[in-house]
């Protein structure tokens, strides 16, 4: 029983539904390492667990879940002063679904305001320390997450990628992300940022928990018009071998800024494949250099619509004026942060009349080359491989000066989120003591190809993530 | 790129007070991320079309039957005011 | 210059809430006058994380208007988000079509329609005076009841030359409208809602002016005279010399006056965008199928087949057509297999005296059964109670409902023939009158209708006007 917070949370589920392991312990051990969590990871941490112990094929392994998604009767604030105190009369369907397979709600983790960031320093909560180095950076947006999972403060969690918020902390915290297909998760719940691009998927230890935490989220969602599920349930990864499965290196998206040890662990995991009998070679995807300049206009401008709501009238934090104008300006003022601020603006200025065009215009055409980039790419290879991050976690406050360096973390990772395809974060390696993601990412719905080569890739390396835990 | 004028115009827009300093910060910052998106500048793009949606579900469409409302008394539970079983602001046209 | 005639060109916006039984894009019931606030959910307050779904109901509503209003419908068509801060709208843009709308081009009359779409309502902003609780300044309460409830949205081309022509082509609306039963199209209760884009130019000319949008008047009466209004004072301006200002007006029926609503500082920038909760909707065969299917026929067409099938004039045909509730009381009373059908033409006319009668709009509502109505008329056709007599029959009717051979028979309001019983009464006025009767004598004809009176008088109406003129000639052997 004392090492059931080493078990992966496959491996509980399987202990549980053995009859070797009692759910509630297991929810007490976790909530009680939750509760003393010290790298800021959680902002709120269930007082008990759920009266009925949970029943379904998840078997009570506890949750930790992304502050944005809402959570009846408990704190979803989105990382965001502007929510303060905000308790939701409803439940997010992915959070309402895990629940009823029996993932009980565990807690509520950090992020970075309304998901816009990749450090988790823009929390109104303050930031989230990477386990691995506490004067470090867990990534962003879903740090929380990305931390509570790494330092086993929880067995796993739910985080959104917008851009890269789930893979990017994933990678700088040596554990698995998995962005999912545009659709295949219900969005309906889940505090937006930006609605044609916002995907909710696992964070986890390895990648058959992310594929069976994954398994219990996909599913078409009558409230969410653009969900759609996935064609085929998916398998738990099983495959060894690598053999004629064809890996893209882009030509037109390595090399630029990248740290060398990055590039040697993603390099040497390459080898890895190769071993496994897998090929690699060069892949064009002559438009996703353009991808961050195209994604820095349409999340932003979707952003600045989706928080238009926080007007100080329904809910939040409202800052009292005798006029209407001075309510709004000053309640938006002081309720969102500096980062969310500089987004609205950049993405009200793109939208605004006379711009359209030359920004909002012109990336949605972008946006339609590289989907078209990539689908011509996954006719000559399987998957595309690239480094996660460019590099591996950064100290704190080292790039809070300078938004377009911190921009640049999404990289790699906002081609995918364009083009609406999975793509999953693995740990390949070490750089300078820190861990680096390897993304592999595979065409729309191929998430069960694409779990199955992450898992190969996974067993291969071998990677050690102990170093987190404590 | 942007200048203070354009900074507080579309504040204004955006609905969000900006103090002096803050749309001096706001000017150069925004005026060096719009200098890296000018980059899609450089693209020809002319016959591509505009992708909206990625995924195409068309027809997402819901039957018209009612579900319950919320209870007044939750969907008033958050407001910062209220008054006459309503959400309280200050009058538009004072405005 | 001053003596140029001038011609109004107006354009006509009409915003039209759908009767579906569920909002625009969630579950909430729609309803009228309910408690504040207890018809709303996550969806329609805009809470964080809540998405629209697309009513199919709607959609539905919005092609049968296109097909009514003869429009092309667009096999794709897609939701833009119109971006800016009101109390009155939750999440800070309304979904709404913007370039790609559900319907383009068509007509209805004689006025083009440049397109049709679809989009959510405001909430009610209910203005409560000066509170205490918001530093003794001006505040008012939201109510999100209304908001989200479907609304189509009809815009004309600039096709209507007066004020009168706009009333009596937004009637042909309504009905059409009605007819289709969309909408309850009630002006007074917001259903349905009219924006008029108003220019003037010297009469003969094709340039347009400058024009001015005149908001939300909701009466036919107010439409009018607010057009009026706006004409006179642009007129006014332009006879002045003065230019006139693209602007958006509100008319006050109360005054007559017309003042700017939007302060010049509120240049807006509605920043539309594809909306990217929802996904373009697409039209199949089957939805064209369904809406097709669901036609009924509409005001124009029914005015035809009066024409043609009933033989009404075209006036009369369009009267009763343009009215749904006229043309379906009308084919009620027609319908209706008793004895003796009516004719349709004296039907039409005593269908008008009914309703000159009643208080509603709709005479099915009323105490008087379409049955009754037809009865009336045909013992009218076949002389067993004469006009007079039956307008009392029909007082009768319209105070207590009944049957109208029933009211005759109780009232002894049956026709008086040329028989034995009037006679006496013929005799009785000739003898009352003898100046008269010399005059008739001589020839002149003019004073019998003293006589006519006379009888008419002592039977209570019931006599039948040319028998008493018959029996008068006979007697005094003209």
């Amino acid at each position: 029983m004392t090492d059931a917070v080493a078990l992966t949370a496959a491996q509980a589920a399987a202990a549980v539904e053995a009859g070797d392991l009692d759910p509630r312990e297991l929810f007490e051990a976790y909530r009680a390492r939750a509760a003393a969590d010290d790298l800021n990871a959680f902002v709120w941490v269930a007082g008990e667990a759920p009266g009925e112990p949970a029943s379904g094929p998840l078997a009570g392994v506890p949750l930790g879940v992304k502050d944005l998604f809402c959570t009846e009767g408990v704190p979803s604030q989105a990382g965001s002063k502007i929510l303060e105190g905000y308790r939701p009369p409803y439940t997010a369907s992915v959070v309402a679904r895990l629940a009823e397979a029996g993932a009980p709600l565990l807690a509520k983790t950090n992020q970075d305001e309304f998901a816009m960031g990749s450090s988790n320093e823009n929390s109104a909560f303050g930031p989230v320390l990477n386990p691995w180095d506490r004067s470090r950076v867990p990534g962003g947006s879903s740090g929380g997450s990305a931390a509570a999972v790494a330092a086993g403060l929880v067995p796993w969690a739910l985080g959104t990628d917008t851009g890269g918020s789930i893979r990017q902390p994933a990678a700088l915290c040596g554990i698995v992300g998995l962005k999912p297909t545009y659709g295949a998760v219900s969005r309906f719940g889940m505090i937006a940022f930006a609605s044609s691009l916002d995907q909710a998927g696992p964070l986890t230890r390895d990648v058959t928990d992310a594929a069976l935490l994954f398994r219990h989220m996909t599913g078409r969602d009558p409230r969410d018009s653009t969900s759609i599920g996935l064609p085929e349930e998916v398998r738990l990864p099983s495959a060894r071998r690598l053999d004629g499965i064809r890996l893209g290196v882009p030509d037109d998206l390595t090399g630029e800024g990248v740290e060398p040890g990055v590039m040697a662990a993603f390099e040497a995991a390459l080898d890895r494949a190769r071993e496994l009998g897998a090929t690699v070679e060069r892949v064009a995807l002559p438009h996703a250099d353009y991808g961050l300049s195209a994604y820095y206009v349409l999340a932003p401008a979707e952003a600045s619509s989706n928080l238009a709501r926080f007007d100080g009238v329904r809910y939040g934090l409202r800052v009292e004026a005798d006029d209407l104008l001075t309510m709004y300006t000053r309640t938006r003022h002081d309720g969102f942060g500096a980062e969310v601020k500089r987004r609205i603006m950049l993405g009200t200025y793109a939208l605004s009349s006379g711009y359209y065009d030359a920004y909002y215009g012109r990336a949605q055409r972008v946006r339609t080359k590289i989907a078209e980039d990539f689908k011509a790419a996954f006719d000559a290879v399987d998957f595309v491989v690239t480094p996660t991050s460019p590099g591996v976690a950064f100290e704190l406050g080292a790039k809070t000066g300078d938004p377009l360096s911190m921009y640049l973390n999404d990289y790699f990772t906002v081609p995918m989120s364009l083009a609406g395809i999975p793509a999953i974060s693995i740990p390949c390696g070490l750089s300078e003591g820190l861990p680096v993601g390897l993304q592999l990412a595979g065409p729309a719905f191929s998430e069960n190809r694409v779990l199955d080569a992450a898992f190969a890739l996974e067993q291969a390396l071998g990677f050690d993530g102990s170093g987190a835990r404590q | 790129m942007i200048d203070r004028e354009q900074v507080l115009h579309v504040a204004r827009l955006a609905r969000l007070s900006l103090s002096d300093d803050e749309v001096q910060q706001m000017a150069g910052e925004l005026s060096k991320v719009l200098g890296h998106i000018e980059k899609i500048a450089e693209l020809d793009l002319d016959g591509v079309p505009p992708t909206s949606h990625v995924v195409e579900v068309p027809n997402a469409l819901r039957p018209d039957e009612p579900r319950p409302s919320l209870p007044r008394d939750v969907v008033l539970a958050a407001a910062p005011a209220v008054a006459d079983g309503g959400f309280l602001v200050p009058s538009p046209q004072a405005g | 210059m001053s003596d140029v005639a001038y011609e109004a060109v107006i354009g006509l916006e009409i915003h039209v809430q759908l009767s579906t039984r569920t909002k625009m894009f969630c579950g909430c019931e729609l309803g009228f006058g309910e408690p504040p606030n207890t018809r709303t959910c996550e969806v329609c307050l805009g809470l964080p994380g809540a998405l629209p779904v697309a009513n199919a109901e709607a959609i539905h509503f919005g092609l049968m208007i296109g097909l009514a209003l003869d429009c092309d419908l667009a096999p794709r068509s897609i939701f833009h988000r119109k971006n800016y801060f009101y109390p009155d709208l939750p999440k800070g843009y309304q979904i709404s079509q913007y370039d790609e709308p559900l319907c383009r081009g068509g007509k209805l009359g004689d006025v083009r329609i440049h397109r049709v779409h679809l989009e959510e309502d405001a909430a009610k902003l209910i203005h409560l005076g000066t509170s205490g609780r918001l530093h003794g300044s001006e505040a008012s309460i939201v109510d999100f009841n209304r908001g989200g409830t479907p609304l189509a949205e009809i815009v004309t081309e600039p096709d209507l030359r007066s004020a009168e022509d706009a009333g009596e082509w937004l009637r042909l609306l309504r009905t059409t409208l009605r007819r289709l039963g969309v909408s309850d199209v009630n002006m007074e209760e917001g259903s349905l809602r009219c924006d008029a884009n108003i220019s003037i130019r010297p009469a003969g000319t094709h340039e347009l002016g400058t024009k001015t949008e005149l908001k939300n008047m909701n009466s036919f009466r107010f439409i009018e005279r607010g057009i009026r209004a706006e004409i006179a004072r642009q007129e006014a301006l332009l006879r002045a010399g003065e230019p006139v200002v693209q602007e958006t007006l509100h008319f006050d029926p109360r005054t007559e006056a017309i003042t700017s609503l939007r302060s010049k500082e509120e240049a807006h920038d509605y920043r539309y965008f594809p909306e990217p909760d929802l996904t373009p909707v697409g039209i199949t065969d089957a939805m064209l199928e369904r809406a097709r299917a669901a036609m009924p026929e509409l005001p124009a067409a029914r005015a035809e087949r009066f024409e043609r099938e009933l033989g009404l004039p075209a006036d009369g045909a369009r009267l009763l057509a343009w009215r749904t509730e006229l043309g379906d009381y009308f084919e009620a009373a027609l319908a209706d297999d008793g004895d003796d059908a009516p004719e349709p033409q004296a039907l039409a006319n005593w269908l008008n005296e009914l309703v000159a009668r009643i208080e509603t709009d709709d005479p099915a509502e009323s105490q008087v059964q379409p049955r009754a109505l037809a009865s009336l008329a045909a013992m009218v056709a076949g002389k067993r109670v004469t006009q007079n007599a039956a307008k009392q029959v029909l007082d009768r009717l319209v105070a207590e409902g009944g049957d109208p051979a029933a009211i005759v028979e109780a009232e002894g309001l049956g026709a008086i023939g040329a028989g034995d019983e009037l006679e006496p009464v013929v005799q009785q006025a000739l003898d009352a009158n003898p100046d008269v009767v010399a005059k008739l004598s001589a020839g002149d004809m003019k004073p019998i209708g003293v006589i006519v009176g006379h009888v008419m008088r002592e039977t209570r109406g019931r006599a039948d006007g040319g028998a008493v003129t018959r029996i008068v000639r006979q007697k005094l052997g003209l």
